[in-house]
């Protein structure tokens, strides 16, 4: 069985004139990249840079118009992952590819390529365990992967492909699902297996402060061509920016204008909310937001945020308490959601508010596609009314796509983003509910965007903000609540916040 | 009024569950397996009552009851086949689909079972295991088919076999999450075909239940609707094969109510009674469905649950 040799050492990559178009867009053009035997290489650039179609083209996803990929020296033509696995490459996705109702024990034999028609697991259990040890973490191998937080995941994504006797390790944006600690200890242990020879890696990331600390080479894209790149040791954190984003300049931080409190907009009164599982996910929630005022939730990923931004999208129903915009009950309908400005900035836009095979035009018009503007005679909607809004709020928020007319899955991660930012900010915003809303941007977009929501703010929105990033959240927010196991366990007022107080928070009960 | 009195109903619809879960149980385990890959097949009603037109047919005419149970399981399976075949095609949807072969089956059963309605086919054997007893309906209540002794031994073989066996790994990934199953190198379609097919031979076996058990006759109101129900208790079932064979005595249990309280002299209400299965079906359905939780264990890739 081949994932229990010892490890073998890994081998020497080199792409070359990796080159890929998707009809008139060239999405790589002439991408080259070697990958010693123990690397550890981050590949950098702005959304749309051809990032994951590069290491698409390498795992045989993409068929790459040009290009070539040597292993150890030998050509190798690769036109499935199956055959990419053979050569030993193994990617990690974003999102996970776990079965979530398996025990981590079952996802992790499910790969073997010699898997028994009878599955011993005492035998299957005491050879995981032997693998587990030579591991530089262990993981509870019973509990069903829907159970595990996302840090253990991705922990288990890498030694899935550690067992399966991969050594070349393609990641694409590990590290956005997981908080700084967690992305920390994964990425730690990635470093410590490639400094052993056990593995090569390949990692794409937005976050800088990773490349710079983990990575030993950077390469970076910029409109699919390799604009730089290099030993790390040699490179700053502006270094990397010039190289991203060329000539234009990063946005400057918004300025906080001086507000006095203004009317309360949205206040929740002893708000408690299941999950999926019946289970309590907010616990007797109160509090209030003003006009002109954000309220920055800080908490661990599953404590609760995702639940609490679902019912006030009206994607899910409170068990008891009361939601009230502006002094009035909310009933979180479309028709409450307009007459009060309520706008929603949910998690993963992709799966929760937008319609992956319905055009770009089509899903920036789902709040107004009933408005006059958009239709003909008040009751037939004008194709050409919301192919023209989508061309102002393509330019207004620099989406990257070919069109109004393209399908939202053809767009990559960060202009998914866009998307639904364009579609959520561009209205009158009186309430704006936000949650992770940087998630996945690269830079200059995440610049561009907290200028947005302090926009808002400067010009009277209540802005509820939800993020796993307390430097976002210190950045922006007026006042800090920390979110745990459903409760607001600790509110902060801007002045005076304190990182480790919030930390200390996040993780329990004081 | 008979000798066991109110007793005896419990007795006839303890004896009636046993009897008349069959074809749930196979039914139902058909559809779980089918679910497990992550498809739904909607005809196996159709497949039910061609099972038993089939089944009847050929008992018929080769005088072996067991020749006809493996007949119909293999038009079952042909039926299956047929499904699946068709759903692996790319933008089919397999409700529609499984509701067009629900109406084909039927359809087709009486068609070329017009010729069997009168004449007599070998009945299966029965397993007397209450022959110690001197009271006829406890003999009558333990008088248990070899079908649902086949089907109480295949709901735990079943369940450990979705949990120790390859094959049973390899449908459960296709079932949750096909992009998975891609990146594992393994055939998605093909998978959930099999797994159709399987389904289908069950669902078929359970339909000789039927023509060749109990009630044993060939008649085109043989079924009512039981293929149909057994498909509801899947989800009730939570796509567990031992809380189907639980769910399906239950489903017996309720079929039998109205029979036996007739045999006490309870005839009011009679077909009231007799609608308990159908309230059961929609009971369960309302309570476990639900806006504000999922349903545990369903298979993220049914069409259902997307
Ligand atoms: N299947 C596809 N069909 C058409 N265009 C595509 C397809 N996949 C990607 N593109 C386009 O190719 C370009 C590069 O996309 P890619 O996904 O590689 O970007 P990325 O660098 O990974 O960005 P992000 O940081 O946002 O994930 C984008 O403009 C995208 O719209
Ligand atoms: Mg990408």
């Amino acid at each position: 069985m081949t994932s229990l040799t010892p490890p073998a050492t890994p081998p020497a990559v080199e792409v070359i004139g990796m080159t890929k178009r998707f009809g008139d867009l060239r999405a790589l053009d002439d991408v080259s990249l070697t990958l010693a035997p123990g690397s550890f290489h981050a590949i950098l650039g702005q959304n749309g840079a051809g990032k994951s179609t590069l290491v698409k083209c390498i795992m045989g996803y993409h068929r790459p118009d040009a290009g070539r990929l040597l292993v150890d020296g030998h050509e190798h033509v690769v036109v499935n992952p199956r055959q990419a696995h053979a050569l030993g490459f193994g990617m990690v996705y974003q999102h996970f590819t776990l079965v979530p109702s398996m025990s981590a024990a079952e996802n992790l034999i499910l790969g073997r390529a010699d898997l028994p028609a009878v599955i011993r697991w005492a035998e299957e259990r005491a050879r995981l365990e032997a693998f587990q040890r030579r591991m530089p973490f262990t993981l509870d191998l019973d509990r069903p992967v829907a159970g595990l937080a996302a840090g253990q995941k991705q922990k288990l994504e890498i030694l899935k492909q550690l067992f399966l006797g991969r050594r070349v390790l393609i990641l694409d944006e590990p590290t956005s699902v997981l908080t700084p600690d967690e992305a920390d200890q994964v990425l730690g242990i990635l470093r410590e297996l490639t400094a052993e020879n056990r593995l090569s890696v390949l990692i794409i990331t937005h976050k800088f402060r990773e490349a710079l600390a983990f990575a030993r080479e950077v390469t970076v894209l910029r409109a699919g061509r390799r604009v730089g790149g290099g030993p790390v040791a040699g490179l700053s954190r502006p270094d990397l920016v010039r190289m991203m984003i060329g000539s234009a300049a990063l946005a400057e931080p918004a300025t906080r204008a001086a507000r006095p409190g203004g009317a309360v907009a949205l206040e929740l009164e002893t708000l408690t909310v299941r999950n999926d599982k019946g289970l309590l996910a907010v616990r007797d929630a109160s509090g209030v937001v003003r006009a002109g005022e954000i309220v920055g939730v800080a908490g661990v990923s599953g404590n609760g945020q995702r639940e609490l931004v679902e019912v006030l999208a009206g994607q899910r129903e409170p068990e008891s308490g009361a939601i009230r915009v502006r002094g009035e009950a909310y009933r979180r309908t479309r028709t409450d959601m307009r007459r009060h400005g309520v706008f929603v900035l949910t998690e993963e836009p992709l799966h929760n508010s937008c319609v992956r095979g319905m055009s770009v035009a089509e899903n920036l018009a789902f709040r107004t596609f009933d408005e006059p503007a958009n239709t003909r005679g008040g009751w037939l909607v004008s194709r050409r009314a919301l192919r023209r809004q989508a061309r102002s709020l393509i330019d207004a928020y620099g989406i990257r796509t070919q069109g109004p007319d393209t399908r939202l899955e053809a767009l990559s991660g960060g202009n998914v983003q866009r998307t639904v930012l364009a579609r959520e900010l561009s209205g009158d915003v009186a309430v704006l509910i936000a949650q992770n809303p940087c998630a996945g941007l690269d830079v200059a977009a995440t610049a561009e965007i907290r200028n947005r929501i302090m926009a808002a703010r400067n010009a009277g929105a209540a802005v509820l903000l939800l993020s796993e990033d307390l430097d976002e959240l210190l950045e922006l927010a007026d006042r800090i609540v920390v979110m745990f196991e459903g409760r607001f366990v600790y509110e902060t007022p801007r002045d005076g916040a304190d990182l480790h107080t919030i930390g200390h928070h996040m993780a329990s009960h004081p | 009024m008979t000798e066991l009195g109110w007793a005896g109903v419990l007795v006839a619809v303890a004896g009636g569950a046993v009897r008349v879960s069959t074809p749930y149980l196979f039914v139902s385990l058909g559809e779980t397996l089918t679910e497990k890959s992550g498809r739904v097949n909607l005809g196996l009603e159709g497949t039910l009552v061609l099972g038993a037109m089939s089944a009847y047919g050929v008992a018929h005419l080769s005088g072996s009851p067991w020749l006809g149970v493996l007949v119909a399981g293999v038009a079952g399976a042909g039926f299956g086949l047929g499904h699946g075949a068709v759903c692996g095609l790319a933008r089919v949807n397999d409700v529609a689909m499984g509701i067009a072969l629900f109406l084909l089956g039927t359809g087709l059963a009486f068609y070329l079972g017009k010729p069997f309605i009168e004449p007599v086919a070998p009945r299966l054997p029965h397993l007397a295991f209450g022959a110690w007893s001197a009271s006829p309906q406890v003999r009558a209540a333990l008088d248990v088919s070899p079908l649902f002794v086949a089907g109480a031994v295949l709901a735990p073989v079943l369940r450990w076999a979705l949990g120790n066996t390859k094959w049973g790994l390899v449908v459960r990934t296709v079932g949750d999450n096909s992009d998975a199953a891609k990146a594992l190198g393994w055939p998605v379609s093909l998978v959930r075909t099999l797994a159709t097919v399987a389904g289908g031979f069950l669902a078929g076996v359970g339909g000789s239940f039927l023509s060749l058990q109990y009630p044993g006759t060939w008649n085109e109101a043989l079924s009512s609707g039981q293929g149909l129900m057994a498909i509801a208790l899947v989800i009730f079932a939570r796509w567990d094969p031992m809380a189907c064979f639980y769910a399906s005595l239950l489903f017996g249990g309720a079929t039998a109510l109205g029979p036996a309280l007739q045999s006490v002299g309870v005839t009011t209400n009679y077909y009231l009674y007799g609608a308990a299965p159908y309230v059961l079906t929609l009971g369960l359905l309302v309570y476990s469905s639900s806006t504000r939780h999922t349903l545990v264990g369903a298979p993220s890739e049914l069409t259902i649950s997307r």
